[in-house]
């Protein structure tokens, strides 16, 4: 996926005043923050889970190449394959490589956000086959041709009226010429167009919430129940999953899985939990006769040991981005590639470079509310400060910025000269404001002032007062 | 001045020595709030002192990744605090960057961090101050309003505030308190970034204050002067009359100034 995290204040300024997408990000409250909070309210040991959900994955990465080995090895053992691509542009590679050998026509796919890093829908039509996202959310915006704007409910800036609009306008052809108003048959259409394409599908494409090294087994979690039917039904299943998915155990699995439905959804338990373990063996009824694995890279190994490296423990919950008030403000579009929010402004940085995503770190308030209710305690706000040393460090700061910035730093470490200068000015301001006591317009305020009054000093400042009253001669 | 007040502390032993850092924002825009809290601590028995040497914590440099400055002006700001018993500041935001945020800024300087998590410990906020280590159960203060109260996020989240100016503001004759609706969600000022933002914070000091409307409150309190600044500037821009201060302006019976924002004829 191309990013567009350059245009982010063009688009979020768009968002703000999207009547429609703003009636949308009205769910992620209700739907996603007040149930998290009554499933979290209900389990008195959620943060000692939370404690020891972190305690595993943070051993795996710290033994990481181990795990990744032992992994390689059951899925091998299990009659699967491996494969390694270290950019999406080789996972794409790998994956229509697959396709071809395979004689595919029609390929389904679970949702992936993996999927998305490598734009592997894009790939698979350039090179002649029908991907058919199966996902109901990925499912609408394959048909609106947009990208997903949050990574769990990736149409959730889509209104029902909208859905309506869009499944009269591609279901025609498959005789569904009514439009349809109410959820439970916006959803059944869906279903009965989907159901043929499960049953023509040559290969199917998932995801991994999880990688278990014990057995080779891939894990996805789902609340439709498309993601058993992608892995089962086609000929070929092929498992896509940054390095990162990896646990050691089925236990662990149950472990993360506790956490990751609570946090993301609000659920105990997702509806579907599938367990993938290598091609069809001689006496299974059904599953694919091949099994592949594509482990994505794409900067992560870069990650591992640096100042970033927590980020690696994300289980990709989605709480960071539903409780984020910039993210329920503008919603998922503006941040301009797969990942949006807070991790996603951490993660855009990283794997598309800072260069031309440079908004993403500084458009956040640091308000660490997204580090609270993170089931994996990842410190986002200080990941974000510390893409803001990159960008000062490599110059990639605005011009004024640096230099509003250094003004002030050079005064704040001369304490006399700052109380002389500071001073007289908030005298002046304070003058000036008179007896309105606050400013409409100010020059060289603009940014404070386009939306907000700017209120006016009270007089002078606390320091030369209280010298005066201490009877200190200083001014 | 005298106490009238009851404090757990002032009957044992010699009066603890504070160090008040005043914080830019209250030293240019708002010294009352300093005046209010001299007072309270002088009440609760302190000997309070403003040391000349401060200006700044630094976090506009720390937050714009200028981490070099941040160092220089949290080197100041140790040697000029070290000394005394506690440094206390009438801020969440600017305590945290002290607390929590100058340890790490010397992980690689062994003398300095010593020195960083040595203030850390003896460093408050100033309405947690009160309550949880001088104890004060009772004040000098009156305020004829219903009130309500937005918990700041650095405070709240960094340093776990959000009884402490509740407990306090229930001593406080004739205050209301109604509680705010998402209180604890940012009100958008979050620094430069509601100015380099400005529709984004637009809309979260909307909400904010859309909630305030809804509790039917005439006064929103907070503890931190970043915060407040912006919420009553944007009051002011939607023609609200909610008066906005700072909680020790109220706590030391010192709200009797115009509000944030306010004229001298009190609009």
């Amino acid at each position: 996926m191309k990013s567009t995290a350059s245009e982010f204040k063009k688009s979020a300024r768009v968002a703000l005043v999207d009547p429609d997408l703003q009636r949308a990000m009205g769910f992620i409250r209700g739907g996603f923050v007040e149930k998290r909070r009554a499933v979290v309210d209900r389990l008195p040991e959620f943060d000692a889970l939370r404690q020891v959900a972190r305690g595993i994955k943070e051993h795996t990465l710290q033994n990481l190449d181990f795990y990744l080995e032992a992994y390689e090895k059951r899925v091998q053992a299990n009659g699967g394959h491996v494969h390694w691509a270290s950019t999406p542009e080789e996972a794409r590679d790998i994956i229509v490589g697959i396709c071809k050998r395979a004689g595919a026509k029609r390929v389904t796919k679970g949702k992936s956000m993996v999927g998305e890093e490598m734009a592997i829908n894009e790939a698979l039509e350039n090179a002649g086959f029908e991907p058919v996202e199966t996902d109901l959310g990925e499912y609408i915006i394959q048909l609106a041709e947009e990208p997903p704007s949050h990574i769990i409910a990736p149409a959730v800036h889509k209104t029902k009226d909208q859905i309506t609009e869009l499944f009269h306008e591609h279901h025609a052809r498959y005789g569904y010429t009514e439009r349809q108003t109410e959820v439970p048959a916006l959803v059944d259409e869906a279903r009965q167009v989907l159901r043929e394409k499960f049953l023509s599908a040559d290969v199917g494409i998932t995801g991994a919430n999880f990688l278990v090294a014990e057995t080779g087994s891939s894990v996805i979690v789902t609340n439709e129940g498309n993601g058993d039917l992608t892995n089962t039904l086609p000929r070929v299943h092929i498992v896509t999953a940054g390095l990162e998915k990896i646990v050691p155990t089925r236990d662990d699995v149950s472990t993360l899985l506790r956490v990751l439905a609570r946090s993301a959804t609000g659920q105990e338990m997702s509806v579907y939990t599938t367990f993938s373990t290598g091609p069809r063996r001689t006496d299974d009824l059904d599953g694919p006769f091949e099994y592949h694995v594509v482990l994505l890279d794409n900067g992560r190994s870069q990650m591992l040991g640096n100042e970033f490296h927590e980020m690696l423990r994300c289980i990709r919950c989605g709480a960071c981005m539903n409780h984020c008030p910039v993210y329920q403000s503008i919603g998922g579009h503006a941040y301009g590639w797969v990942y949006v929010g807070p991790m996603g402004s951490v993660l855009t940085p990283l794997m598309v470079g800072l260069d031309s995503s440079g908004d993403l770190p500084n458009a956040c308030t640091l308000n660490g509310r997204c580090q609270e209710v993170c089931p994996m305690g990842i410190g986002l706000p200080g990941m974000l400060r510390q893409l803001r040393r990159r960008q000062y460090q490599d110059r990639l700061t605005s011009r004024t910025s640096r230099a509003a910035l250094a003004a002030w730093s050079f005064l704040a470490r001369r304490p006399r000269l700052y109380r002389r200068i500071m001073g007289a000015a908030v005298a002046t301001l304070a003058w000036l404001g008179g007896r309105r006591g606050r400013f409409r317009h100010m020059l060289l305020a603009g940014g404070w002032t386009s939306v907000r009054d700017l209120p006016a000093p009270q007089g002078a400042s606390f320091q030369n007062q209280w010298r005066r009253r201490r009877g200190n001669s200083e001014p | 001045m005298t106490s009238e007040v009851n404090s757990s502390r002032s009957s044992e032993g010699p009066a603890p020595r504070v160090g008040l850092f005043v914080t830019c924002l209250v030293d240019l825009m708002r010294p009352n709030v300093g005046f209010a809290a001299v007072k309270l601590l002088e009440d609760a028995g302190c000997r309070v002192e403003v040391p000349e040497l401060q200006t700044c914590c630094g976090q506009p440099a720390y937050n714009s990744g200028d981490f070099g400055s941040t160092q220089g002006i949290a080197q100041q700001v140790i040697a000029a605090f070290e000394d005394y018993d506690y440094l206390v500041a009438p801020s969440g935001s600017c305590t945290g960057m002290i607390k929590e945020h100058y340890p790490a800024l010397f992980a690689t300087d062994a003398g300095w961090r010593n020195r960083a998590e040595q203030l850390a410990e003896r460093c408050y906020e100033l309405v947690s101050f009160l309550h949880d280590v001088l104890g004060v159960d009772a004040l000098d203060a009156d305020y004829g309003d219903s009130v309500t109260y937005h918990d700041s996020c650095s405070g709240l989240r960094e340093l776990g505030i959000q009884e402490q100016p509740r407990a306090l503001l229930a001593k406080v004759t004739g205050l209301e308190l109604r509680e705010l609706n998402d209180s604890n969600v940012c009100c958008g000022f979050g620094g430069t970034f509601c100015v380099k933002y400005p529709k984004i914070s637009e809309h979260l000091v909307s909400n904010k204050i859309a909630n305030v409307a809804d509790t039917g409150a005439g006064t929103l309190l907070g503890g931190d002067l970043g915060c407040l600044l912006n919420i009553a500037g944007r009051l002011k821009r939607e023609g609200g009359a909610t008066k906005v201060f700072h909680v020790a302006e109220v706590l030391a019976g010192m709200a009797v100034v115009p509000a944030i924002g306010d004229g001298e004829d009190g609009q």
